[in-house]
């Protein structure tokens, strides 16, 4: 490959890169809400709602992420008639895989916090709500941070998946880069942007983690 | 004693977890301004019963009542609805064994966040109370600490203190020096001690029986989920007349 095929590949791959950026982003603002929620409902006492949680972990951990692409895909034009736009359907079914991680994850978190903290509370005559919000979602976070951090650097490298469903994210043009050019080249350059991006969490989740420091 | 004013009543008080019955019928009643010790062996319910007057542990059956107004009765008992046992929440206090601080709040926020929040006091009212509470309980220099810097003894007063910022008629302790290294145990009865001369009113579950002996009005022995035995400390630890409240004490005595 020239210097030059490989300098226009950079700069392709920079603009590129907000697909892959605002896959990685979208998925964790809808994830991480829905994420909780579900972890609440796979705590709930209320088998109704538990019992349809726990099969929707068990589907979105136990099959391919690849497959759920595909599936969210095709699927509701076999329906409906029509597909969701590819950029859309690959944020779906992201968001609904990485809610069932993070559900699991938080779920770890809010056991990991003393019954002591909610009987303080209670007898302190805190409500239930006050009680969540106040003391233990925020020792929560404190628990979680370390897993958290490991599922958003998988969730970087996993949007390279979307190309499956056809979404043009960095690795697709590295791919077809590397057929039109003969040359392996592309996705070594492609690796080297994940690799920055994941510097970048890392950097972010052990800054979050410093700030929590204070207290243990 | 039967003077005063009443201010917690339970009578008949059951409670059973599963199969085992933990309170088998126990009547308690605490005067304003006494202090009662309850003792007995591990397993006899004493915390189950404090656990239960603090709305913890809902009882299966019996009454408890504070001052006027009843918290639940019945067979099977009966609660009072939700916002009136949320009243009912910021008339006692409890200390736990372990502490139970929460440790993201620095020391002055776990003195002043319920009254904020519950009570709906001032920031400027609440800070100012915790300002005083910690005096009393000599951490004044500490209000900025988090729970992790102070030692076990410097913990469990802030405890008391948290619970005292509610301003509660009644003060439960659930064996509060039992998590402590015996030279810490001090500082935390000395506090105890001052709380009892200011006449507040305290149900203390405790092992330390020269303690009970010395600041209780009134010691409870409990023994398989009964009252085996109550009475004036003199009587009760000095003088026993129950067999079993006699052979607990001299296992006692002999450090077992």
């Amino acid at each position: 490959m020239s210097l030059e095929a490989i300098w226009k590949l950079i700069v392709q791959m920079l603009l590129d890169s907000r697909v892959t950026l605002g896959l990685f982003a979208l998925t964790a603002l809808f994830a991480l809400p829905l994420g909780l929620l579900v972890a609440c409902g796979r705590m709930s006492r209320l088998k109704l709602i538990q019992w349809p949680v726990r099969a929707y972990l068990l589907v979105m951990r136990g099959t391919p992420l690849i497959l759920q692409l595909i599936f969210f895909y095709f699927m509701p034009s076999y329906i409906f008639g029509q597909s969701l736009p590819r950029f859309w359907a690959a944020v779906l079914a992201f968001t609904l895989n990485y809610a069932a991680y993070f559900a699991e994850i938080y779920r770890g978190g809010i056991e990991a916090v003393a019954v002591g903290q909610r009987e303080a509370a209670a007898v302190l005559g805190f409500s239930r709500s006050q009680t969540f919000g106040r003391i233990v979602l925020p020792q929560v976070v404190k628990h979680i941070l370390p897993p958290m951090g490991n599922e958003f650097m998988v969730l970087v490298k996993d949007t390279a998946l979307a190309q499956t469903i056809g979404v043009m994210e960095i690795f697709r043009l590295a791919n077809t880069t590397v057929s039109a050019n003969a040359s392996l080249v592309p996705i070594f350059i492609a690796g080297v942007f994940y690799l920055v991006m994941n510097a970048i969490v890392s950097k972010g989740f052990s800054i979050a983690e410093k700030r929590l420091d204070y207290y243990k | 004693m039967d003077e005063r004013k009443k201010l917690l009543i339970m009578e008949d008080i059951h409670k059973s977890f599963g199969r085992t019955e933990v309170l088998k019928g126990i009547r308690l009643e605490v005067s304003q301004g006494e202090v009662v010790a309850v003792i007995g062996p591990s397993g006899s319910g004493k915390s189950t019963l404090l656990r239960c007057a603090t709305l913890l542990e809902r009882i299966d059956a019996g009454r408890i009542q504070y001052g006027e107004l009843t918290m639940a009765a019945g067979a099977p008992a009966q609660y009072a609805d939700k916002p009136t046992l949320q009243k009912f929440r910021t008339q006692f206090g409890l200390v736990f064994q372990n502490f139970n601080l929460f440790p993201h709040f620095s020391v002055l926020r776990n003195l002043t966040e319920a009254p904020i929040r519950v009570l709906g006091k001032s920031r400027r009212e609440a800070e100012e109370t915790a300002g005083r509470l910690l005096e009393k309980v000599g951490l004044a220099d500490r209000a900025g600490a988090y729970p992790h810097q102070l030692s076990g003894g410097q913990q469990q007063r802030v405890a008391i203190a948290r619970a005292l910022a509610l301003n509660p008629g009644l003060l439960f302790f659930d064996e509060p020096t039992s998590a402590l290294d015996p030279e810490l145990t001090g500082e935390i009865l000395k506090v105890i001690r001052s709380l009892a001369a200011e006449h507040m009113t305290m149900v203390i579950v405790t092992h330390e029986m020269a303690f009970a002996r010395d600041v209780a009005d009134r010691v409870v022995f409990m023994d398989g989920g009964v009252i085996v035995e109550e009475g004036a400390p003199e009587e009760i630890i000095g003088r026993p007349k129950n067999q079993r409240t006699k052979a607990f004490l001299e296992r006692f005595s002999q450090g077992g």
